[in-house]
């Protein structure tokens, strides 16, 4: 599935998964020969397949991604967890992969908790009835504690969290990625190569040196044939809670987030405010929608909200032909 | 390691959460270092997210080879603030770097033994966020340079708890932790001059106070800033009298402070 043709091979490489991997001519003198001559690269991760017996029951699962860090994602995966599952009759699940710096278990409220085990695996924490959510967080004993990992490692726990916890019947499932185009992205879209991912949302701010990320992102996801369900653009303007003036704080200085989604044929889903309310509910655990309902803020994420529940039911994005080539 | 034998201070800028300014302030602290006469080095080893070339209006440069390794690139002619990032290395500025650790351990290693810095005061290294593959490469390849690394973050809680664990990384790692500049403390209304804490505020200082770490001030969330960033300008060039402008040459100034002592 992924890194069919290595990024570093030799020219005319005929792919690490061909059936002449290893054989063809291109293939003398490159170092990985005798690997792919084996045919052991072919046999997928007997996991792969585990993994996906194991999210069989959830419906849909989306990707929230960034390129650059500190532009929300978690504020957003939080807040779409908590407005998909105002309908009681939805469930819902998150999962956090940002294993060196979970923000999840405190923007949800659940800051002290611990996961426990079950015959079925590691039950996750419910915040509500229908919305559970499971983080590397509630793994450390400590919040001074610090996950100083590798690559490697972090993989191992991404795939036992696909893989062992015990989500029950889902409609949405939402992972909370870390910024970059790494191995945790590489893992989680190869993990869930059988299970099935419904696209990616990728959030942004408006200012050009955010887009210069967002674009790398892009091209990420459309190297590995992953659907874009939209680019959500977030701290998009301050509201003076006093004088209701509307400043702008990262000032966008090409075409802004909506032009760069034109240009790159990926949809728009809307913007969302920079609202201290925002920040203020995820310091203590709130959710947005509920503590706020008629907030501009939380209109906007009803919206978006609405948009990506349009994608998933039809699995179509209005401008899919374009962005699944 | 000879490329580094003539580099007086290395400085480490960290954060455990992302998009709180690292790559604004590294920046800005070079400008100003700069100003101040110093000869500067920057390194930019966040190689999926490299923002430092865009920072310094340098986005079309490309790096140079010579006998001693990789030429650096310079901001000005002066080659006063020397310059290195991954976005130098790339075709097109869109394309994302898919690496898993290994091969960004091994970039990050090339960068510190193969590029030719010359002489330096400082050189500032700016990071991804996060505690794994490039922070301990950089610590690893780096250690008997490292004067100390500071710390940034935003003055909410959900920032602060990820710098802790940074915190804890530096102790582990016995790196020295200059200090704590808290980042976008404040917005002041241009309408009515309200002071909005857009996420809450004193964060970053009470953290600094708890765990005994010098506070280096605090930079407010200034549009102008952005902007700065956006141009790739110094902010003591473009703004002359800014509140803005004061608190980075604040920072600055206690930086030299504990870095010297």
């Amino acid at each position: 599935m992924m890194e069919v043709v290595p990024e570093n091979a030799p020219e005319h490489c005929p792919g690490t998964q061909s059936e002449d991997a290893g054989k063809a001519s291109a293939c003398a003198g490159c170092p990985n020969q005798t690997i792919c001559a084996s045919g052991q690269i072919k046999e997928p991760d007997p996991d792969i397949a585990k993994i996906a017996e194991c999210l069989s029951h959830v419906k849909h699962k989306i990707l929230v991604f960034s390129g650059k860090g500190g532009v929300g994602k978690s504020t957003v995966t939080a807040n779409l967890g908590f407005s998909l599952s105002s309908n009681p009759e939805q469930e819902v699940g998150i999962l956090d992969i940002d294993i060196c710096g979970p923000s999840m278990p405190r923007i949800m409220g659940v800051m002290n908790e611990q996961v426990h085990s079950s015959g079925y695996g590691w039950s996750p924490i419910y915040v509500e009835d229908n919305l559970s959510i499971m983080s590397p967080g509630f793994l450390l004993s400590s919040p001074k504690d610090a996950v100083i990992w590798r690559g490697a490692k972090k993989n191992g726990l991404i795939k036992q969290f696909l893989r062992d916890v015990d989500w029950g019947e889902l409609d949405y499932l939402l992972i909370d990625t870390p910024p970059g185009t790494s191995d945790e992205h590489l893992s989680i879209v190869n993990f869930l190569s059988k299970a099935g991912i419904d696209g990616a949302v990728i959030v942004t701010t408006p200012q050009e040196v955010a887009l210069l990320d967002v674009r790398k992102e892009i091209n990420f996801c459309k190297k590995l044939n992953l659907p874009i369900i939209g680019i959500i653009e977030n701290m998009s303007k301050l509201v003076c809670p006093k004088c209701q003036h509307t400043s702008i704080i990262f000032p966008p200085t090409a075409k802004g987030v909506d032009g760069m989604a034109r240009e790159m044929q990926v949809p728009y889903l809307g913007d969302i405010p920079l609202d201290p309310l925002v920040g203020k509910c995820g310091d203590n655990g709130k959710s947005l929608p509920h503590t706020f309902p008629t907030s501009p803020s939380a209109i906007a994420y009803k919206n978006i909200t609405e948009k990506v529940q349009k994608f998933c039911l039809n699995n179509v994005a209005p401008t899919s032909e374009d962005t699944i080539n | 390691m000879e490329n580094l034998n003539l580099v007086k201070n290395v400085i480490v800028v960290l954060s455990g959460k992302g998009g709180v300014g690292k790559s604004t302030l590294s920046v800005q602290i070079a400008y100003g270092l700069k100003a101040l006469g110093k000869t500067v080095g920057l390194l930019d080893v966040d190689l999926c997210g490299p923002s430092i070339p865009k920072l310094l209006n340098l986005e079309d440069c490309t790096v140079h080879q010579c006998d001693q390794g990789w030429v650096p690139v310079y901001s000005s002619q002066d080659k006063q603030l020397s310059v290195m990032s991954i976005g130098f290395l790339l075709k097109h500025k869109d394309d994302p770097v898919i690496w898993r650790g290994p091969k960004k351990t091994a970039m990050i290693k090339q960068f510190v033994t193969d590029v030719c810095w010359g002489e330096l005061d400082y050189l500032i290294v700016d990071t991804p966020p996060g505690t794994s593959d490039e922070h301990l490469s950089v610590i690893e390849n780096l250690r008997k340079q490292i004067t100390g690394a500071i710390l940034i973050t935003t003055p909410q809680n959900v920032a602060v708890a990820d710098v802790l664990r940074e915190l804890t990384f530096c102790r582990k790692g016995s790196v020295p932790v200059l200090g704590i500049v808290e980042n976008m403390s404040g917005y002041i209304c241009q309408n009515c001059s309200e002071c909005i804490h857009v996420f809450s505020k004193g964060g970053g200082e009470e953290l600094a106070k708890q765990e005994n770490i010098p506070f280096l001030g605090q930079v407010p969330l200034d549009p102008n800033l952005a902007m700065c960033c956006e141009n790739g300008e110094s902010i003591l060039d473009a703004l002359v009298h800014s509140n803005t402008k004061d608190a980075v040459l604040n920072v600055i100034e206690n930086l030299l402070q504990v870095a010297h002592n």
